[in-house]
């Protein structure tokens, strides 16, 4: 592709957009131009405004500065249904169903088609969806309801969602995270086919040769930022990541090495029906182990029933030796495993609680004389760990909403290292979390290991599990695919497993 | 299509045809079951007291049923979008109440005027509602819960202690439960035509399929561009002036009205809807299964002293039949989950 300027006006673009939530800068000075007949890839570390960017475009967020043109137009998409009408199809990273309705129902939802009296056709609409479906080649029964649909699955519906739209602008938020190789290639030749009719595509993914191969020009943002655009004959994967961590990525995981100690967490055959099977691993003192995997291939599942959240139904967890009873987070604790939750918001952390009290939550009995907690030593313990975690808080006792991401999970970090553990189990550990912070999580997590403790660490992010972990296991539906040591660990290797594909020796 | 055709690689087969049969059959079994209650009870307390089926005792029966139903009816609509109106029984007693005093005040207005009004006061409510949790972003819980006060609380200074006697009332309007139609009463046609109507518009139209949706992911409806607040307020005015109507009923059936009229009834509302098969947690029933729900619920008042059970047992009665209605559903959606999964282990 060659610099000719398009004949008309683009049918999408972004001026000079800004975003931003609180005091989170998502978007700053980020111009997109999406033209007619092209895909368009996005790229950027997760955290980088991609997702914001997305909503913007789609009419969920206003942008604070700047402005959306169609057609070269200022136009102001004030909802959802504004920039639907603009001609925009949207396919979210998470899929966005109505569980209790038909497949049918959701792809045509607002838009079915109609009989006399404006009566919902049905018959046309199941058609109309066997169509879509056979377009993608797959089938997916239209009358059945979306409930108990796999990922996968749900991300068809959604794809034939926006197809449905035929969108002058398509955009696609990671769609193939959760697809098998077919299914990725029917959306491929669906995006392209659309590209040749006309319409913009934007595509973002993670996978490097899903975008080389598919894209006509990749945009690179990084913390909010656009950093650059250019065809995609003029790049190559290096420069994009380079262009995208904006650093070399070994200073950004400053793993350290360790002495490796005893087996400190041993677990055989792990399975529970439908969810995981068979899994089996052993975490040594010292060491930092990842969990890696796609969203849904039930890494999280199986470190909440190591824990004792979940129950399993075959299987045994042992903790330096001695088995776990299952189904008993107490019990969990008392040997000294910590489970850092992979949503703080939800389960990591009290929202409106103040930052010490969250911090001591998991040592309640410790701190209190006579059943009652004294407010001196929780603010005592607290500060302890304040201190070390480097935790920037303007007073302990402000509610712990007030913290940004990075300081959040530090809180939770901080309460769990207070059971002293000699097993930490942290799930993403840095999700929504800036790039700065992230290095000082990564920091801790090598520090704490080099202390002796034995990690286990599930993280859907390859950079921070190829350069943090001294083993890598690859989860891929429910079973365990892969482990490999620190120097056979590669994005491709991972990929591969995580995909459940053979690797290719 | 270019370059997408069918000869590729073989088309995967997702769900299984089973999964069809079964989404529909989860919502059949669920109004079957409650049809099938229903006519247990009735054909077991015929057995003991043949007089059940007499036709005097069918058009008490009917009748008893028309309120409940039609209150039910609007209530589920309110449920579907994942909200719950708390205030019906006030509506009703506001309503009836007007009802009343406008037959008093103007005996010169035609019948069916006062019937619109009365409607219209329940409209009236129900949009107060309406507003507060639409564009106040109020839960309904708390808005109807305070507007279940605020139209009693009306409606004791309005009526200031008077009572209004049959007496006031046009004979004609209160004769309006001995007109029948193949010996069913008009009331009953009223509440059939009520549900029918509602029925056929959430099944076949697009903004009340949108209902669900709202109820299903009020999250995903904004993202497909659901005008989200507009469609919980109006359910929320429909509700209301189901209310009102039931209120014109119920001046019609009783007579007697004072400031307590429709006390308790919201509770018993929600009972029905739920028994009928309307998730408490929006998204999914029917206002068949609901007046269904309504019809069991007033069958079983009227069975049991048939049946010389102990009137202390009623409620108790009514507490089980919620519970195991619940129950039964949770049971059904987990079933039906497994075989939609296919029992195939996806980790998801």
């Amino acid at each position: 592709m060659t610099d000719r300027p398009p004949a008309a006006p683009p049918p999408l673009s972004l001026v000079g957009v800004a975003k931003s939530f609180g005091m989170v800068n998502a978007l700053q000075g980020v111009s997109l131009e999406l033209r007619a007949g092209e895909i368009h890839a996005l790229c950027g570390e997760n955290g980088a405004g991609k997702s914001t960017l997305v909503k913007t475009i789609a009419g969920v967020h206003r942008p604070d500065e700047g402005r959306i043109e169609v057609d070269g137009a200022p136009t102001e998409f004030a909802s959802p249904a504004d920039a639907q009408r603009a001609g925009v199809a949207v396919i979210y990273q998470e899929p966005t169903l109505f569980p209790d309705l038909s497949v049918a129902e959701n792809i045509f939802m607002g838009r079915q088609p109609l009989s006399r009296g404006r009566r919902i056709d049905r018959t046309a609409m199941y058609a109309a969806t066997d169509r879509l479906f056979a377009r993608l080649g797959v089938r997916i029964a239209p009358e059945r309801p979306a409930r108990g649909l796999s990922i996968a699955d749900q991300q068809l519906v959604e794809i034939a969602k926006a197809m449905s739209f035929d969108a002058r602008v398509l955009i696609m938020d990671e769609p193939t995270a959760a697809l098998s190789g077919t299914e990725v290639e029917r959306l491929f030749s669906v995006a392209r086919s659309l590209r040749d009719q006309g319409a913009a595509v934007l595509f973002i993914s993670h996978r490097f040769d899903e975008v080389f191969a598919l894209c006509d020009r990749i945009t690179v943002m990084r913390d909010g930022r656009y950093i650059s655009t250019d065809p995609v004959a003029e790049l190559t994967v290096d420069t994009v990541v380079r262009r995208m961590v904006g650093r070399e990525v070994n200073t950004l995981f400053p793993k350290q090495d360790t002495e490796r100690g005893e087996v400190l967490l041993e677990v055989d055959g792990l399975t529970r029906a439908g969810v995981f099977s068979d899994v089996g691993f052993d975490v040594r003192a010292g060491e930092i182990v990842a969990l890696a995997g796609l969203v849904g291939a039930g890494r999280s599942e199986v470190v909440r029933a190591v824990f004792g959240i979940d129950r399993y139904d075959f299987g045994t967890v042992r903790v330096a030796g001695a088995a776990l009873p299952q189904g008993r987070p107490a019990a969990a604790m008392a040997a000294g495993i910590a489970l850092v939750p992979e949503d703080r918001r939800q389960q990591g952390l009290v929202m409106e609680m103040s930052i010490e009290r969250n911090a001591t939550l998991t040592r309640r009995s410790a701190l209190s004389r006579f059943g009652l907690l004294s407010r001196r030593s929780e603010e005592k313990a607290a500060e302890v760990w304040a201190d070390r975690l480097q935790l920037k808080a303007g007073h302990l006792t402000d509610a712990v909403s007030t913290l940004s991401g990075g300081n959040q999970q530090k809180v939770v970090l901080a309460k769990w290292l207070a059971t002293r553990p000699r097993v930490l189990i942290v799930d993403e550990p840095t999700r929504g979390i800036d790039v700065g912070t992230k290095a000082e999580v990564h920091r801790l997590l090598s520090h704490l290991a080099g202390e002796g403790l034995a990690v286990l660490m599930v993280s859907s992010e390859l950079p921070e599990v190829l350069g943090m972990a001294d083993r890598v296991l690859v989860m891929h539906e429910g079973r365990i695919t892969a482990e490999l040591p620190r120097g056979e660990a590669t994005e491709e290797s991972v990929m591969y497993a995580a995909t459940g594909h053979k690797e290719v020796a | 299509m270019t370059g997408v055709s069918a000869t590729q690689a073989p088309v995967a087969e997702h769900g299984g045809n089973g999964a069809v049969r079964t989404g529909r059959r989860i919502r059949q079994v669920r109004e079957l079951g409650i049809l099938l209650a229903l006519v247990l009870l009735v054909a077991i307390t015929t057995l003991t007291n043949p007089n059940f089926l007499s036709s005097q005792s069918v058009r008490d029966l009917l009748l008893g049923a028309t309120l409940l139903t039609i209150l039910a009816v609007g209530q589920s609509m309110v449920i579907i979008t994942r909200n719950v109106d708390l205030s019906v029984g006030s509506t009703l007693g506001l309503s009836a109440f007007a009802t009343g005093t406008l037959f008093v005040s103007l005996p010169a207005l035609p019948i069916p005027v006062v019937a619109l009004a009365g409607v219209l006061v329940g409209t009236v409510c129900g949009a107060v509602n309406g507003a507060l949790v639409a564009a106040a972003r109020v839960p309904a819980l708390v808005v109807t819960l305070g507007t279940l006060y605020a139209f009693r609380g009306i409606g004791h200074w309005w009526a200031a202690g008077e009572q209004i006697n049959a007496a006031d009332m046009p004979d004609t309007f209160l004769g309006l439960g001995r007109v029948a139609v193949l010996n069913i009463p008009a009331p009953a046609l009223i509440a059939l035509a009520v549900v029918l109507t509602a029925g056929w518009y959430l099944g076949s139209y697009r903004s009340g399929r949108e209902l669900y949706a709202v109820g299903s992911d009020p999250q995903a409806a904004r993202l497909v561009g659901i005008p989200v607040d507009r469609r919980v307020f109006f359910p929320f005015v429909v509700n209301g002036s189901l209310a009102g109507l039931a209120g014109v009923l119920y001046a019609a059936r009783f007579g007697t009205l004072d400031a307590t009229v429709g006390t308790g009834l919201e509770l018993e509302v929600v009972a029905a809807a739920v028994v009928g098969g309307v998730a408490i947690f929006g998204g999914s029933g029917t206002v068949y299964g609901a007046a269904l729900g309504a019809m069991l619920l007033t069958t079983i008042g009227a069975a049991l002293p048939m049946l010389r059970v102990d009137p202390f047992w009623q409620q108790a009665v009514v507490g089980l039949l919620i519970i195991v209605a619940i129950g039964l559903d949770r049971l059904l959606v987990l079933r039906a989950a497994r075989r939609l999964r296919g029992g195939e282990s996806r980790g998801a």
